[in-house]
């Protein structure tokens, strides 16, 4: 049976290695100082879909995303790994979009998109670290969802069981097609990219990235549909205007800090012998250690 | 059951006891309702509720609303996400409260979503304030200020929902203190229809294997932490950790970017998005000390921070900074403990 696979996944600064260099004067984010990479647990979902594509030859695997124009590099990067195709979700007025405003236009977008049996995604995305995005499509959808996947284990029979790793043990569940899957950290890695993917695959492009192309590399992507990407706005998924962005966020930032700690009066120590073995001692007579 | 706009928190009920951060909430929903003059009310959905409420009542809450059916445990999301959103239709709440646990964070968006109302996830404090809109200039007062690290960690937000109800918000467990308020507390238990708030097509995904266990690894409870970071270097790199530890006989945590960088297992991972701790000694080594780690052992009773960097942002907040490679510290630290104590 071959399979219409979705794959939700977000372009996401890499948080996890900010420098110091990443924080603004003013406490605001220096975006330019943070790479953008693929979102990690959105590779972990991406490999899940792979493997199912494996078992079902013949199936197509979109990955669609919702971010900046240049979103559209994972879209690449998920091409090399052995997705189909993928549609980049654009538009000035998705700015400022909470999770709830972003859930509303991904399923506005997944719904334009109409025939699939399986919706997967990252659990959460590490610039929010929110894990509410999928649940709320498949709200919005109407769907069963499985969050916290760690193994596909079966799909057939238009039912898929899956392996949930929750904090407190594992959970086998089972549920009917189509559903929306959230996979975690814990599962498989994501295979790397394969060579003739990536020669077949380099010059894919979306439209705005065509636009800006010499002549003669638009007339060798013209010439090769699999070299080009998607691009959807919010007019084109019916996307009501009051739903999306900033307009469609029930939530609003109030203050962002860049938060100071009410430094304590430290006592800074040498590291000899002697010092460390004070303060061994100072921690065993007031009774914190010992 | 005409009462509205009350604090509602969803409790998570496994094996005949409620858990620990729904306790939490309720504890934190008491202080926010007193603040507000409105009433503290707790859900439980499950099977074999018995006399539930008995347990509840003590953390100041009103009203428990108990739906009990066997087919709504182990908790599956269709079916109680269905409880919430038609509860919620009728009772209205102002603020909803719920864990983030697997079941919060599976539960939560889901409601919201149906409800259209906002959803914070993992906060670290709750507060009650006014808001004035800085485009419109509309005021409101009253509102539940969510207030969470957010971008990693770098930065702390403070989000509002002024047009939403209800206000809906996940906090993970230990963040909030658990504390009755009076043990003789009396409150009123009201006993749900399932069938009047669940279609039978809600039970779509079925549970087929489950094994519950407990994290072998007990880092909330523990007096004493030692903690390593992404300066650690290597998984090997934690192994004096452990010495450390188990010489001073507690226990091993480590920092987001140690955990992903597989140094230590997921359920040692100390900060916003792992466990909050308040040992009495917390021992960081080569920890930098983003704010979502900090905010997650900042009320330890004595920090010590051992890092190459005289300027890592730890060292601010810890009572004696020891400057110089863990490597060299650590095992003097074991050496002069093992050498002075008897």
């Amino acid at each position: 049976m071959s399979l219409n696979i979705i794959v939700l996944a977000k372009q996401v600064p890499d948080t996890r290695n900010v420098g110091k260099d990443a924080m603004k004067a003013d406490g605001t984010i220096n975006r330019a100082a943070l790479p953008a990479i693929f979102n990690p647990e959105d590779l972990n979902a991406l490999e899940q879909a792979l493997r199912l594509k494996d078992a079902n030859p013949g199936s197509t695997i979109t990955l669609l995303t919702m971010g900046l124009p240049r979103a559209s590099e994972i879209i690449r990067e998920a091409i090399y790994r052995g997705a189909d195709t993928g549609i980049v979700l654009t538009d000035r007025t998705l700015g400022g979009a909470d999770t709830l405003a972003t859930s509303y236009t991904l399923a506005q977008a997944v719904k334009k998109f109409g025939n699939y049996d399986i919706i997967l995604g990252g659990r959460q995305a590490i610039d929010g670290d929110t894990a509410q995005v999928g649940p709320q499509i498949a709200e919005k959808l109407g769907l069963p969802q499985v969050t916290y996947a760690e193994e596909i284990l079966d799909l057939k029979d238009g039912k898929v069981t899956i392996k949930r790793r929750l904090e407190n043990g594992v959970e086998t569940v089972v549920a009917p097609l189509p559903c929306v899957v959230t996979v975690n950290g814990s599962a498989a890695d994501c295979r790397p990219r394969n060579a003739r993917r990536v020669q077949k695959y380099k010059y894919a492009v979306s439209p705005s990235e065509k636009e800006k192309l010499s002549d003669e590399m638009k007339a060798i992507v013209d010439a090769r549909p699999y070299l080009n990407l998607q691009e959807w706005s919010a007019a084109y998924v019916d996307a009501d205007p009051e739903q999306i962005g900033l307009p469609g966020s029930p939530t609003k930032v109030k203050a962002i800090e860049n938060v100071v700690f009410t430094a304590k009066e430290s006592l800074t120590l040498g590291n000899d012998d002697e010092a460390i073995e004070n303060l061994v001692k100072e921690l065993i007579a007031n009774h914190t250690i010992g | 059951m005409t009462d509205k706009n009350n604090i509602i928190v969803y409790c998570e009920y496994e094996d005949g006891k409620v858990a620990d951060v729904s306790l939490e909430l309720l504890t934190k929903g008491r202080v926010l309702a007193d603040k507000l003059g409105v009433k503290l009310e707790a859900l439980v959905i499950g099977d074999k509720l018995d006399n539930i409420e008995n347990t509840l009542y003590p953390y100041g809450v009103d009203v428990v609303y108990k739906v009990e059916d066997s087919r709504l445990y182990p908790y599956t999301s269709n079916p109680h996400a269905a409880v919430l959103i038609n509860l919620f239709k009728e009772i209205e709440p102002q603020i909803c409260l719920m864990g983030a646990t697997c079941i919060g964070r599976d539960l939560g968006p889901r409601v919201s979503s149906c409800l259209h109302s906002g959803l914070t996830a993992d906060c670290t404090a709750l507060e009650i304030g006014d808001h004035k809109d800085p485009k419109t200039g509309k005021e409101y007062t009253d509102l539940l200020y969510q207030i969470r690290p957010a971008f990693g960690g770098n930065i702390v937000a403070t989000i509002v929902n002024p047009e939403c109800r209800p206000q809906m918000a996940t906090v993970r467990e230990g963040v909030m203190k658990k504390e009755i308020k009076d043990a003789s507390y009396k409150g009123e238990a009201v006993k749900l229809d399932a069938d009047k708030y669940v279609k039978p097509e809600d039970f779509v995904v079925e549970i087929i294997d489950r094994h519950i266990e407990k994290s072998k690894v007990n880092i909330k409870n523990s007096p004493i932490i030692v903690a390593g970071g992404y300066g650690m270097g290597s998984k090997e790199g934690f192994d004096m950790l452990f010495d450390l530890a188990n010489t001073l006989g507690g226990e091993v945590g480590a920092s987001r970017a140690a955990v992903d960088a597989g140094f230590a297992e997921h359920d040692r991972q100390i900060g916003q998005t792992g466990v909050t701790v308040r040992p009495k000694l917390y021992i960081a080594c080569g920890i930098s000390g983003q704010i979502q780690h900090i905010a997650g052992m900042q009320d330890s009773s004595i920090i010590i921070s051992i890092n190459n960097d005289p300027n890592a942002p730890i060292n601010t907040i810890a009572d004696y900074v020891i400057t110089g490679n863990v490597e060299d510290i650590v095992p003097k630290l074991i050496k002069y403990y093992k050498k002075n104590s008897k």
